[in-house]
């Protein structure tokens, strides 16, 4: 008794000194984020004040110099891009998940790992060089100018496939072995397994790696500045230039001053809260299903 | 007790800095945010070599440079532009030249084209080098980001307003735009004189246009006879100080050539 007694003693005073530092730890992330999102809405301020805001929707076009500051083009362009991303890279990526945990030979799983691994590793910046330099002149030699929404999204689809793949190759091995092992009892085949005990066991995972990624592809910069062409306008084609919200930034901000440094500052604002969207929607699918 | 405390230790600390900052001598440069980054460049490099000297430099376009100096606000005012006549009652010093050339894939067969040529292809009215006796392409208009100095210069002297551009394509860099003429043979563009030389020089398969009949190199712009190009001055009110004229010769001696390079445009002759 004493002895059980003294050792929770013991592990109640780690605990105790322990709690604090990750309450700590734990506390600072959040007040980065919150940071961020203040000094965002502080420098964007002299544009949001006194309606100016209705700017980004009302007005034709973004020409700061002249002083018209509309975003919806490129907010469009942003989300457009996006959806186009995902809906390639969704089926290509969740297969590879599949064949990773189902289907590869051992000897191969290893490798396949580790190259998806490195993929999702790459820095964006050689994947957006790589579109300039082979992708789009490609493109262009089809239908000049070869920087297109569609080069942005295979580029993009390129870069989350690997991502989408390991989130979703984690998922499926979190699915227990006795309810696919019970599965094959039951008289099912491997395809039935897999499409309706495996995925459907896995779906919470796998859409949160969905939604992960299309944050993601929302925050990119580098490949959409080098590929998408940059001109503001709607898309209406998929062989016509885009400007995301995020090139925009990218693009400007080092010249900006003023209110078109605000309206950037504003855009950037839009950009996190879409993205702090996204990714409640990923914890809340991990949550709830 | 604690304000008290910290109150002594915040005066000790003052005491502390006070005559630091009282020896330390103050150069203060405001204008055009073409000159900025290089003289904020120059000032870090005149600061390592003159302790207890700070150079502040302060965007807010010409004008402000130039209504600066006048009034005394800065010892220094920026402007990259010549003075006009209203402003004789200023001293303007050049530091370096800033030049834009026109620039197209080598397998263009077009070889110089005209002011309203280029007028007429930025605002679409001519979509083909068809149009213009080259082969049957659709041409691919480069036009850079709102902010750059570049396209500053490029609209004033086409005397265009951005909205009336149409554009192809949209870029940040001057080797953003090379990248995208070299890839795409019906492209036409506009970068630094300097960077699409060295670029041509080393192999990258683009030609620069002349202007009006005058080749464009950094030989013309610093010649002062290359068209699209313009002095980047600094600006001061009668004499300017001992620190400030100091800082000017600093500014146009050939110790500053490697940065006034590094940001693209043309050092003087020396």
């Amino acid at each position: 008794m004493i002895l059980s007694r003294a050792s929770s003693l013991y592990r109640w005073n780690i605990d105790r000194t322990l709690a604090p530092l990750l309450l700590l730890a734990g506390l600072l992330c959040t007040a980065i984020l919150l940071l961020i999102v203040l000094f965002l809405s502080k420098e964007a301020w002299p544009v949001l004040a006194n309606g100016g805001w209705r700017a980004f929707i009302a007005d034709n076009g973004w020409y700061p110099r002249e002083g018209l500051f509309g975003l919806l083009p490129m907010l469009a362009a942003s989300l457009v891009v996006m959806l186009g991303a995902i809906t390639l890279a969704a089926p290509v990526g969740l297969g590879c998940a599949i064949f990773l945990q189902f289907y590869s030979p051992p000897v191969l799983r290893r490798g396949f790992r580790l190259l998806l691994s490195l993929l999702a590793g790459m820095p964006s910046v050689v994947l957006g060089l790589w579109g300039l330099t082979v992708l789009v002149p490609l493109v262009a030699r089809w239908q000049p100018p070869g920087t297109s929404l569609l080069t942005a999204i295979l580029v993009l689809a390129m870069m989350i496939v690997p991502t989408m793949a390991l989130a979703g190759a984690a998922a499926l091995s979190l699915v227990p072995a006795e309810m696919i092992s019970g599965a094959a009892a039951l008289g099912m085949g491997p395809r039935s397994r897999i499409l309706y005990v495996a995925v459907p066991a896995a779906r919470r995972g796998m859409l949160s790696g969905v939604l992960l990624s299309m944050a993601r592809a929302l925050g990119e910069t580098m490949v959409l500045l080098m590929v998408a062409g940059n001109v503001v306008q709607y898309p209406h084609g998929l062989l016509e230039p885009v400007r995301a919200l995020t090139a925009n930034i990218a693009l400007e901000m080092a010249y900006a001053t003023d209110l078109h440094r605000a309206g950037l500052f504003a855009s950037g604002l839009l950009l996190t809260l879409l993205v702090l969207v996204l990714a409640g929607f990923a914890a809340r699918s991990l949550r709830y299903g | 007790m604690m304000g008290k405390r910290s109150l002594i230790v915040f005066s000790a600390l003052l005491s502390l800095i006070t005559p630091m900052a009282l020896s330390a001598q103050r150069l203060t440069l405001t204008g055009s945010s073409t000159i900025a980054p290089l003289a904020l460049e120059i000032g870090k490099r005149f600061e390592q070599q003159n302790p207890g000297v700070r150079v502040d430099v302060q965007t807010g376009g010409s004008s402000r440079g130039v209504n600066d100096a006048r009034t005394g606000l800065a010892d220094i005012g920026m402007a990259s532009r010549a003075l006009h006549e209203s402003e004789a009652d200023l001293t303007a010093y050049t530091i370096a030249m800033d030049g834009v050339c026109m620039i197209l894939h080598r397998d263009n067969s077009i070889d110089a084209l005209s002011d309203d040529q280029i007028r007429d292809i930025y605002t679409g009215k001519i979509r083909n080098w068809r149009e213009l006796g080259g082969a049957d392409l659709q041409i691919t208009v480069v036009n850079k980001a709102e902010g750059r100095s570049t396209l500053e210069l490029f609209l004033a002297y086409f005397g265009l307003n951005n909205s009336q551009i149409k554009a192809s394509v949209v870029i940040g860099d001057n080797q953003q735009g090379i990248k995208t003429v070299v890839g795409n043979p019906g492209a036409i563009g506009y970068v630094s004189i300097g960077t699409a030389e060295f670029e041509e020089q080393n192999g990258s398969p683009i030609k620069r246009l002349p202007m009006n009949g005058i080749e464009a190199s950094t030989a013309q712009v610093r010649a002062g006879r290359f068209p699209l190009s313009r002095p980047l001055n600094l600006v001061t009110k009668g004499a300017p100080g001992e620190l400030a004229l100091q800082f000017i010769r600093f500014t146009q001696s050939p110790g500053v050539d490697d940065l006034v390079e590094g940001q693209f445009f043309v050092p003087l002759e020396h």
